[in-house]
Parts: structure tokens; sequence; C-alpha cells
């Protein structure tokens, strides 16, 4: 008797089967293979390399074209304009460079918009306190997300998803709609005012509405997930076996914390620091929904420069010092991600 | 690696949450209550769905919402283009000229305040026009590339560090094979890499769907988008229509995320047993 085995060897090793399904990707990327594949693309693209113009060269100079173009330059823009004077014209501000005849040129740097934002002092105290601001709210988004990030890298594993999943999910939704909530919660009569009355923290149902107050809750609510995330990645990239030796030779928790977990986490701190320091200095939403109307923070008032008085000079003025005084902690900030990025790899 | 977390830990962890989440509840609350005033309760005539029917006989809002639908979905396949190929450059190309300058450039939007990125972008746009007729006016175009220059920095974040992540092993050993490298990008990388461009699609799209700042400086009349919409109403006052809207929001985005969870889990297994299951053939084979 024969038995037929339908083994299909054809003088090579068995290979492994394709499995049956071909997921939509792996379609497209068959097809695309195939078309680069092809004579006349291969003849193409050999042309293209005797111009210098190889693959790689074409994949960095496209986003960074764009990127020149759509973000460097207008820095360079605000620059020239912030020594423009406004003018009643469209667009509002004089031209920088005139020819006052055939050959000469006529460049009239205007310093009276930097003068302008240093004597008048609602500039510099809206600078001051957006400083303050923002520097409070980091604080108290370091104190609440610390611990949180902490809690979350030591989860089991299984938990650890889905919990920095509910981190994540706020930020999914509308930002506006997030801040407009505390409208609701915040005003008088409201849930938190009443809690503060049971509490015994407040005597009288007042409104925590335009108080700064209402603009830290804000920013820290609106932020938190920022902190929490490169908390998250630098706890969970600690060595616990360190803390585990330092507690066998008698450490105490705290002190471990303070001298171990601290300082080895301290590129996420800075990274989520700035991440909430940086947006909040200039964040204008929030103080123009919650703050009243005496919590000057510098964002609102370079919109309002440009929205309402149409003074695009005094705005760009607005937006140069508030750069300048930002190139630090953003600096601080590339360092610390590139230093997370160096971990990585 | 489970370790025992203190009180004090899981004290912080609920306070945590229920901060991020008690205020996303109350509008999903207040969005079926009968009464105009946010903090009052009707009970005799709650729960109600009439602010939802008139949330949808609101013309306004259904158009500002279409416009935005159309923008985050541009915006977001631009944006994941570029970022591709920012993240692929900085992840793979090693030391080349201008790096440090591409890193900056890709970190910088994320943190730059949206008062200073719209006013510059507002600025350059005018210039532009002024200079070779491009974009004439503004709106949609504008507020399309003003989106895409912020969002690409993040999905470059999210590509790169995934490509620094990932086993260089598979790509190299495909270009050793004779592979090309746009066969090894298309055929290798760009599969493995997929979850991540997808997230990074999202992530565009959400940006982009909920940026009110930057927009508002690059707009034109004739362009509003829902962010702008909803400011307008909210500076107005409470209007419980916003939270009917913000409920309907938090409901497809939360099922968004949930379906996708349970699909990028449902395929990693997959991807798994096949390794596994070609793996055993192999040494079967053998």
């Amino acid at each position: 008797m024969v038995i037929v085995e339908p083994v299909c060897q054809r003088g090579r090793d068995p290979v492994v089967s394709r499995p049956a399904y071909l997921t939509l990707g792996e379609q497209f990327t068959a097809a695309l293979s195939a078309l680069l594949g092809w004579g006349p693309v291969r003849a193409a693209q050999s042309r293209l390399k005797e111009w210098g113009l190889t693959g790689r060269v074409a994949v960095t100079a496209v986003p960074y074209l764009w990127l020149l173009v759509f973000f460097l330059a207008p820095f360079l823009i605000v620059l020239k304009i912030s020594f423009s004077s406004v003018e009643i014209a469209m667009p509002p501000f004089a031209p920088l460079v005139q020819w006052a005849s055939d050959k000469v040129m006529l460049v009239r740097l205007n310093l009276g918009n930097f003068m302008f934002l240093w004597e008048d002092s609602l500039y510099l105290s809206a600078l001051l306190n957006s400083l303050k601001m923002a520097a409070v709210s980091t604080m108290l988004a370091l104190l609440i997300g610390y611990p949180m990030a902490y809690g979350i890298a030591r989860s089991e594993r299984h938990w650890r998803n889905i919990l920095l999943m509910l981190v994540m999910l706020p930020f999914w939704t509308s930002f506006l709609l997030r801040v407009y909530a505390w409208i609701g919660l915040l005003g008088r009569n409201s849930p938190v005012n009443q809690l503060l009355v049971w509490l015994g923290l407040i005597d009288e149902p007042g409104s925590l509405l335009q108080t700064d107050w209402a603009v830290y809750i804000g920013i820290v609510y609106s932020y938190l997930p920022f902190m929490v995330l490169p908390l998250y990645t630098a706890i969970e990239k600690l060595d616990m076996t360190l803390l585990e030796a330092a507690s066998d030779l008698g450490c105490r928790p705290t002190r471990a914390f303070l001298s171990i977990t601290l300082p080895l986490t301290r590129e996420g701190i800075v990274a989520g620091c700035m991440l909430v320091f940086i947006p909040a200095t200039g964040e204008f939403v929030i103080p123009s929904l919650l703050g009243g109307p005496d919590s000057l923070m510098i964002g609102r008032v370079l919109w309002e420069e440009f929205f309402n008085n149409r003074d695009w000079p005094v705005a760009s003025a607005v937006a140069i010092v508030l750069l300048l005084l930002l190139v630090g902690p953003i600096m601080l900030f590339q360092r610390a991600q590139q230093a997370a990025g160096g971990v990585h790899r | 690696m489970n370790q025992r977390r203190s009180f004090f830990v899981l004290t912080a962890m609920a306070f945590g949450f229920a901060f991020l989440y008690i205020p996303i509840l109350s509008m999903v609350v207040y969005s079926f209550n009968y009464s105009k005033l946010v903090t009052v309760w009707d009970t005799a005539n709650s729960p109600t769905l009439k602010w939802y029917t008139a949330l949808l006989a609101d013309e306004q809002v259904l158009n500002a919402a279409k416009l935005s639908l159309r923008i985050a979905a541009i915006n977001a396949t631009g944006a994941v283009i570029l970022g591709t190929l920012a993240g692929l450059a900085l992840a793979r190309f090693g030391r080349f000229k201008g790096r440090t300058l591409l890193t900056g450039l890709t970190t910088a939007p994320m943190v730059m305040p949206e008062v200073i990125t719209g006013l510059a972008m507002l600025l350059l746009f005018v210039a532009m026009q002024t200079l070779v007729g491009w974009p004439a006016g503004r709106g949609v175009t504008t507020i399309t590339i003003a989106h895409i220059t912020f969002s690409m920095a993040y999905v470059t974040v999210v590509i790169q560090s995934r490509l620094l992540t990932l086993d260089e092993s598979l790509e190299e050993a495909a270009m050793d094979l004779g592979a090309r490298p746009a066969k090894v990008f298309f055929v290798i990388t760009l599969p493995i890499i997929f979850p991540a461009i997808l997230s990074g699609w999202l992530l565009a799209f959400t940006l982009s769907w909920d940026d009110l700042v930057i927009t508002s400086f690059v707009s034109g009349p004739g362009s509003t988008t829902l962010p702008q919409l909803i400011f307008s109403k909210v500076r107005l006052g409470v209007n419980p229509s916003i939270n009917a809207l913000a409920t309907v929001m938090v409901a497809v985005v939360a099922s968004l995320v949930v379906v996708a969870g349970v699909w990028m889990q449902r395929q990693e297994r997959r991807r798994q047993r096949d390794v596994q299951m070609a793996l055993a053939t192999n040494q079967g084979g053998a």
C-alpha cells in the first residue's frame, strides 16, 4: 500500500507558510514593494541619485524645509515687526525698509514698542504675574503628579497600561470644554464651594471663579497629563534593586527616596515641569475663562493687543520679550528630552 | 516588580484621578439636567434630552464641527507624513549636518506658548501674501498649514521614540540581503511602526480638532472652527447645550480609545502567535 504524503518538496527546505490572512497594511506594503522594483521607478531613482538627491536627503529635506519656512521664518518676521510702528493700513504696521530715493535705503528701527513695554507698568506686572502663576501651578502639578506617576509605575504591569490610558484620556477630549467644566464647578453655590464650606475652610459660599485659585486649578488640571507622563517614564526605568540595596543597608524610605529616587528621576522632573511651565506662562484660554479681570497674564495681554487694539507691533514686541524669557526653560526642556532619548538607545 | 505602594501613594492616586474625572463627569451629568442653571439640579423634569435635540438642530454647531473634522483629518495626514520623515531622519541617519537645529525645530512647537506661534504664523502668512500672493487671504488653507506645523512636532517625537526602541537588526538583515533602503522602509520598518503612526495620526487629529488660539490668529471670516464657536458661546456664560456637546465628544473619544486599544492588543497577540508559529515550524523543519 502506498501512502501519498501531501508534502511539497521541490528541492528546498520546508518554508514557513504565509498566514492565511493578509492585513490591509500587508497588502499595501506588498503592492508598494512591487512598485519599487518596477523598472521605470528604479531608473528614475538612479537618475535622481546622479543629481545628488538620494532618498536620505529627500527624507530629511522635506520636513526640514517645512519647519524652516513655517516655523523659524515666522519668528524672524515677528522680530522685524516688533521694531515697526503701528499704522492704519492693512497690514497695520509701517514698513521697516523704505527707499528715500533710488539709491538710499532707509531703515527705520522703532525701539518705541520695547520702551513702551518697559515704561507702562501693566506689561511688566503682567509678565511677572504670569511667571508667578506658571511657577506655582508647575509646583502644584508636580506635587500631585509625582505620587500619581510613582503609583502607576509601581502597579502591576496589566494595570499600568490601563491607568496610563486613564491619565491620557482627558487629554483626548476637548481642552476648552474641560476648562469650561470648571466654570460650573467653581461658581457661586457650586459643589466645590459647598464642599469648602462644609469642611470649614471658608465661612460663606463665595465664588472661586475669577480668582487666582481658579487659574491655578485650571492650569494644573489641564496640564497634569503632561507632568505625569515624563515622570512615569523616568520612574519606570528606575532600577529597583538600588532601593532594595539601600533598604538592606538600613536606609529609611524617606531618605532613600530623597537620595536615590528623586535624583535618578531628575530628567523626568525637568521635562514634566517644563512641559507645564512654558505653555502655562503664555496661557490665554484658562485666565480668560476662569481668571478675574485683574489677574493679568501675558498671553491675554498679547491677545488683547492684537485682537482688540489691533496693535501688531506691540503684540510682536510682547511675543519677543516672552520668547526671550522662555529661551532658558526651552533649552532646559530640550536637553532633558535628549537625555531621555539617549537612555532609550 | 510589583511593590507594595504606601497609603500615601494610593491616596494621591485616588485624588489625582478624581481631580481628572470629576469635571468631565459633572458635564455629563448636567447635560441631562432640565434647568438652564448649571448648578441647580431640576429633579422634577430631569433627566431630559432637550439639550441634545437643541444641539442637533443648531446649524452653526454642525457646520463648525464639519469644518473642524475636515481640517483635522487633512492636518493629521500631512503631519503624519512630515513627522514620520523627520522622526526617521532623527532616529536613523546618525549625525548629519543640521541635526541639532532639526531637533530644536521639532521640539520647540510642543512647548511654545500658543499665542506666540499663532501671532508668528499669521505674520508669516501676511508677509507671504504681499510677497508672492499666496495664500490669498486667510481661511481653511492657513489654518491647516499652521496646524500641520505644530502637530508634526508631536508625531515626530512619537515616531522617533518608537524607532529608537526598535531593534535595528531586522532592518540591517534586510539590507544585508540586498533590499534597498526604500524597500526596507516600506516592507520592514513601516509595518512595525504602524501602531506608532496610527497613534501619531490620532494625536495630530486631536490637537487640530482642539486648537483655539493658533486657529484664531490664522483664521479668516467665514472659517469658524468648533473650538472658536464654543469659545464665543462659553464667554457669554454657562450654557447647558455645551454640556451636551461635551458629553457627545467624551462618548466618541472614549469609545474610540477602547476600540483602538482592543484592536491593537488583538493585532499584537496575532503577530506574536505568528512569530511563535514561524519559529516552531522552522525548528521542526531543521
